[in-house]
């Protein structure tokens, strides 16, 4: 009795979620460009897609921007994380909430006040600016996936590397960063997401040498957003499909290994 | 041993898309030859090594799209003249002069509307140009070598042009001819809840004020309230304000008229042939959008040569062809297909061109007017509206202070 009120409720729940997409992907092979009328099936915007210069450039910058600001706001990041792990107590608190100030902090003021510093500095707005703002807001992210872990991690371990002959970084190379590594792969990953979706930070920060894929389809919106972004986005989720599923394939397969080996 | 291989195949799928993105990216010569006047020295800064920042409207220039008369105009210049180009986009004049004006950049090329250009020119924000570098000026037409907004014609090229005008479905307005080329027909209760607005505050008063009469270049505070209640009063007619959801409303036939620019909706009347446009008679709004070169460019010269290239007679065909608006460059115009050249809707007749008028820059105190009382129409709800967020707002506490409530009690009950 009680199965069938949340079976409907699971339907409509993933509904709400995928209809969208599912749209979205079916409108990327109409041939007609309108959005409501149907006129065929075609690959055509696949092909215009990758022969658009603009929109390619501007993928190209999103990922190249993503990579580099999350690796660096990652390493920064991981070891920001053990040093406030390590602070007393109040410096602690002090600094987790000046880590959490810019996650709460309306987005519009990040983006303009790094625009503000810049011009300040006189930084000429471009690809250095796009990657310093992008690993400022990546930072917090970073920090707050790896503190968890760092307090889930037995602090004696440590103590028992260094115990067995490690010295401190030895011990910290074989003991405390596969502790957690998890934490630090889930920053990463956050960052990378959270730096590939930003608009507006970007759109403050952004100059004529460079243009991210959000700041590209925004300023389409004056005559048609083109069907092309459509194939790019179905493109993306496919991808982004992949490489869950893989990722979680492998995680069922190694969780089995491990029962097995219990 | 597992997260390394995550790691690699992150990257490798990254490498993949990154190299899908190199190809796109890489340019493919034009099979046919490209007949460039000889005016000028193309190849003059060819070894300089210079970089050009073009700041445009977002799809606003031909591009490469795999077909085979495709054109990619800025490859196209790069090869000719070995200047490279950072192509960038906006979306409307007012991002633009934002950009601009907050420094930090540096563009060598804007090309704004009529009535930025204007402000731009009042603020000392443009520069003139050297006219001797940009021969191909002599092709523009020339009731738009000094036109309104750039009296002196010395700071601007003129790049596009179009008029607003009202698209209707002829399936869904039955009016005779002279009632539905009229701007009244916007605010006929006869099509309530099909009629779609302009959702920016320029172009809506604009059709508020050519209905009441006035010019929507008005400065009287008087003149702009009345467009106000105007709209007020047609609010509850209007489906939706959009700006280019229009194409799939208009085309899909959710609506039956709405004002739109005339070169966007010769696209919408191509997907759904019960579409008609006509120009009111009241008059109407002509837009021209214009390359500049802001004060502050690294490269002026190389930047006057990109603007004499865009006036190429075969670049000018190829973006007009992309962008499906009215070209002002007369050898253009001459190379074009008879039935563009003579589709009055592209090119309207000199009478329409006599009755419309150019948008100018406002005063600061009315652009904050009209820009407030614009806020005021948005935000000022109608009907049920005002009372379904506070309900809404309502029913969300008592459900989650209900479900507080049992889930303490079941907590004190498991207590004991």
């Amino acid at each position: 009795m009680k199965k069938l009120p949340s079976r409907v409720y699971y339907i409509f729940l993933f509904g709400f979620l995928y209809i969208p997409i599912f749209v979205l992907i079916a409108n990327s092979f109409n041939a007609s460009k309108s959005r409501n009328v149907w006129t065929g099936f075609t690959f055509d915007w696949y092909v215009k897609l990758f022969n658009d210069a603009d929109i390619m450039s501007a993928l190209a910058n999103t990922i190249i921007i993503a990579l580099i600001a999350s690796t660096v706001a990652t390493v920064l990041g991981t070891a920001a994380a053990i040093g406030i792990f390590n602070m007393k107590n109040t410096a602690r608190t002090v600094i987790m909430n000046a880590t959490y100030l810019p996650i709460i902090n309306p987005e519009i003021v990040t983006g303009v006040s790094l625009m503000l510093l810049f011009v300040f500095l006189k930084i000429n707005l471009g690809f250095l600016t796009l990657i310093l703002s992008h690993i400022t807001f990546c930072l917090p992210y970073v920090i707050l996936c790896v503190l968890p872990k760092l307090r889930q991690m037995d602090i004696h371990l440590y103590e028992a590397a260094m115990d067995l002959g490690c010295n401190r970084r030895q011990a910290f190379r074989k003991v405390v960063i596969p502790e957690i590594t998890t934490g630090i792969i889930t920053g990463f990953l956050m960052s990378l997401t959270y730096s590939i979706d930003d608009f507006v930070i970007s759109y403050f920060t952004s100059g004529p040498t460079s243009q991210t894929l959000p700041i590209t389809i925004f300023s389409m919106t004056r005559r048609k957003v083109s069907p092309k972004l459509n194939a790019l986005s179905a493109i993306i989720f496919v991808i982004v499909l992949a490489v869950l599923l893989v990722m979680n394939v492998r995680e069922i397969k190694a969780s089995k290994k491990n029962k097995n080996r219990r | 041993m597992k997260k390394n291989r995550i790691f690699a195949l992150l990257s490798a799928v990254l490498f993949v898309l990154l190299s899908f993105t190199g190809c796109g990216q890489s340019y493919v010569p034009a099979e046919w030859e490209i007949p460039y006047s000889d005016s000028v020295d193309w190849k003059k800064f060819a070894d300089a090594g210079i970089t050009l920042n073009v700041y445009n409207w977002g799809e606003y220039i031909a591009i490469a799209d795999g077909e085979e008369e495709s054109f990619d105009t800025i490859a196209e210049f790069e090869a000719l003249t070995g200047i490279s180009v950072n192509y960038t986009n906006f979306s409307s004049n007012e991002e633009m002069y934002a950009k601009l004006k907050s420094g930090g950049t540096s563009y060598d090329i804007i090309i704004p509307s009529d009535y930025m250009i204007s402000r731009m020119i009042n603020e000392g924000m443009l520069q003139q140009l050297n006219f001797d570098n940009i021969p191909n000026f002599q092709n523009i037409q020339e009731d738009l070598k000094n036109p309104g907004y750039d009296s002196t014609g010395s700071y601007s090229v003129p790049y596009m042009w179009g008029t607003v005008g009202i698209i209707y479905n002829k399936t869904k307005v039955d009016e005779p001819a002279e009632k539905i080329a009229s701007w009244d027909i916007l605010w006929n209760e006869k099509y309530a809840g099909n009629i779609l607005m302009f959702s920016n505050s320029r172009d809506a008063f604009a059709i508020a004020l050519m209905k009441l009469g006035y010019s929507f270049n008005t400065t009287d505070e008087k003149e702009i309230r009345e467009a106000f209640d105007a709209l007020k009063e047609q609010k509850p007619l209007v489906q939706a304000y959009v700006m280019d959801e229009i194409y799939d409303k208009m085309g899909g036939g959710e609506a039956a008229v709405a004002p739109y620019y005339a070169g966007d909706a010769i696209v919408m009347m191509r997907d759904n042939p019960d579409l008609e446009f006509v120009v009111p008679k009241e008059g109407t709004n002509r837009f021209v959008d214009a390359m500049c070169i802001p004060v502050g460019a690294a490269n002026k010269e190389a930047a006057e040569l990109f603007i004499n290239f865009m006036c190429e007679d075969l670049v000018g065909l190829k973006n007009c062809e992309y962008i499906g608006y009215a070209t002002p460059n007369v050898n253009v115009m001459n190379l074009l297909d008879d039935e563009i050249k003579n589709n009055p809707i592209i090119y309207p007749d000199k009478e329409v061109l006599d009755n419309s008028d150019y948008f100018v820059a406002l005063p600061a105190e009315i652009t904050l007017l009209i820009d407030n009382l614009w806020t005021e129409l948005m935000s000022s709800a109608n009907g049920v509206d005002i009372w379904l967020l506070p309900i809404l707002v309502g029913v969300a506490i008592v459900v989650s202070a209900l479900l507080i409530f049992i889930r303490t009690k079941k907590k004190a009950r498991n207590n004991y």
